[in-house]
């Protein structure tokens, strides 16, 4: 498995554009996340200090740094998409396989390196997260603390889940641009049928349909915390309660996913004649 | 002998196109082989299935004993394909640690091999800078980092200069100097023939030949004659047993055997008959006239 990582590792470290990516993709949300826990000053006019509205509170801040820190993921999608089609192009796939990689060994090289990245941002949020919670925060007590961590599990999840399907695509056009394209169509398919599904059938059968699509399960690990931060200022609006928590089922689901994408890769593979 | 690679009626079917069709052979250890055929005779499909990048139709196919499995055996085996794929944004040697890593070879062969092949003074320099023939040698070296039972090698001089292939065709003697087993496809008879000591003949995805390549086809040879009494030669020649055909381009007769005979008793027999000759050679026929000999009685 080591093994596996180092040679993807190489692949990506040694090329320009996608040490760039990853190092953007590091960088990028920590840049924000500090740049929003500073106070800045508008000329004397005002000052905005985000940390102020409570949002750098202990549970609720792991819930707002996962949600902003995934939408980031987009820079590692472009990775794994052209860490593909790279293959492909250059024709290095067919040497690494007649050099005596196996085409099992190929995808979960890729895989591996997913699940090593995804990691790696996981623990690098939930650092970030705990320091900037343990300084802002009100509350310091163990157990307020580690309360609603289970965000940290459900991004890991969902970068994983993410990335698999990227990999997939990735396989499946051979070509990074059109790849990434797709998986814009995906997201255009998935809103069209859940429109449909709304029109034709009852809100709660497109509702559950919908929340088995790729995107959309991927989407409900991690809800939107804008609604939960109005909801801390207007306590008594109970009309603005919605469900932010992560499930298991929701994990689940996306795991369910990740596991097709990364074995149809692989079935594509197998097919495939080089 | 020992085997190494095993071919038993192998069939591969693109669509309705039969690339490959019932082919079975067998490659023994310390031989270099040719496999010869047009283009498009099915040469490197054969090749891509043996190598795992392509999947076979039917039939089956096992390296060595039979007892590993194909993605094993490949670590045991050195392969180009038609072109030298590299990753174009790193170095030749940082291309072949990657390599290293693949087949399990400790580094310190690359520099071994970058020196086989010449490149040891540019091994830093990105695969991307490199000339053609310059890529196709890196190929060779990373062919070589795991000491290969076997070399395979799919029209390794294609798109080279004269220079590149003469460098080309020297490592690989040196090579089958070593006695590492080589198989060598290619359209290019002269090369096949200075080379190798078997081949495989294919045409239309089908065998048509596999032995030695002295033993191709059943010929006598051929005597190259000249003289002075032109046409007094051309009749004594077409009656006489031994001869069963004779060609006149111009001056030169050629009359080819049926049967074994040596050019001193030849040139006896035309003495006493009272013909000089001027010109005289026995020769055996080229690969390159066997193989279109060969290719043409298949094709009526």
């Amino acid at each position: 498995m080591l093994r596996l990582i180092q040679l993807e590792l190489q692949k990506l470290w040694l090329n320009k554009a996608s040490r760039v990516l990853i190092i953007i993709s590091f960088i990028l949300p920590f840049t924000v996340l500090i740049l929003s826990s500073i106070k800045i000053n508008f000329f004397g006019f005002f000052t905005l200090e985000l940390g102020e509205l409570g949002i750098f509170n202990f549970p609720i801040i792991w819930h707002i740094t996962t949600f902003f820190a995934a939408q980031f993921k987009f820079f590692f999608a472009i990775v794994v998409v052209s860490m593909i089609g790279n293959e492909y192009s250059n024709k290095t796939l067919k040497q690494n396989l007649i050099d005596g990689l196996s085409k099992k060994e190929f995808i979960l090289s890729k895989f591996y390196t997913i699940v090593f990245f995804s990691l790696c941002a996981t623990l690098l949020i939930g650092l970030a997260t705990y320091f900037i919670g343990l300084y802002y925060s009100s509350y310091t007590e163990a157990s307020i603390v580690f309360r609603e961590v289970e965000f940290l599990l459900a991004y890991f999840v969902k970068l994983v889940g993410f990335f698999s399907l990227c990999l997939f695509l990735g396989m499946l056009v051979k070509r990074s641009a059109f790849a990434l394209g797709f998986l814009f169509l995906l997201f255009i398919t998935e809103s069209i049928t859940y429109g449909l599904m709304k029109w034709k059938l009852s809100d709660s059968i497109a509702d559950g349909i919908h929340n088995f699509m790729p995107l959309q399960s991927m989407w409900n690990l991690i809800n939107q915390p804008i609604q939960r931060i109005a909801m801390t200022k207007f306590p008594d609006k109970t009309n603005m309660m919605y469900d932010y928590a992560v499930h298991w089922y929701e994990i689940v689901i996306v795991l369910g996913w990740t596991s097709i994408f990364v074995f149809l890769s692989y079935q594509l593979l197998k097919k495939r004649d080089l | 002998m020992e085997p190494i690679l095993t071919i038993n009626n192998l069939t591969k079917k693109f669509g309705y196109l039969t690339a490959v069709k019932d082919l079975s052979f067998t490659i023994n250890k310390g031989n270099v082989y040719g496999i010869l055929g047009p283009n498009g005779s099915g040469k490197s499909t054969t090749l891509g299935i043996v190598l795992n990048v392509v999947n076979k139709t039917q039939g089956d196919f096992h390296w060595f004993d039979g007892n590993t499995t194909t993605h094993e055996a490949l670590k045991q085996v050195g392969a180009i394909i038609e072109r030298p794929n590299f990753y174009p944004y790193m170095s030749a040697e940082q291309n072949l640690k990657l390599v290293c890593k693949i087949k399990g070879v400790p580094h310190s062969k690359i520099d071994e091999k970058l020196e086989i092949v010449g490149l040891l003074d540019r091994k830093t320099h990105k695969f991307k800078t490199y000339s053609l023939g310059m890529k196709q040698r890196l190929a060779i070296a990373s062919a070589l980092l795991n000491d290969p039972e076997i070399l395979i090698l799919d029209e390794p001089t294609n798109g080279l200069d004269p220079q590149g292939i003469h460098q080309i065709r020297q490592i690989i003697k040196d090579i089958a100097a070593n006695g590492t087993t080589i198989l060598l496809a290619s359209h290019l008879l002269d090369e096949v023939e200075k080379v190798c000591s078997h081949v495989v003949v294919l045409r239309k995805g089908k065998k048509l030949y596999s032995g030695r390549v002295d033993e191709m086809i059943n010929s006598h040879g051929f005597f190259e004659l000249k003289a002075e009494k032109h046409q007094e030669l051309i009749s004594i020649l077409e009656s006489h047993p031994n001869i069963e055909k004779v060609k006149v381009e111009g001056e030169l007769i050629t009359a080819f055997l049926n049967q074994p005979m040596s050019a001193s008793d030849f040139n006896k027999l035309m003495f006493e008959k009272g013909i000089l000759l001027s010109h005289l050679v026995k020769r055996k026929e080229s690969l390159e006239e066997q193989f279109l000999q060969l290719t043409d009685n298949q094709a009526n």
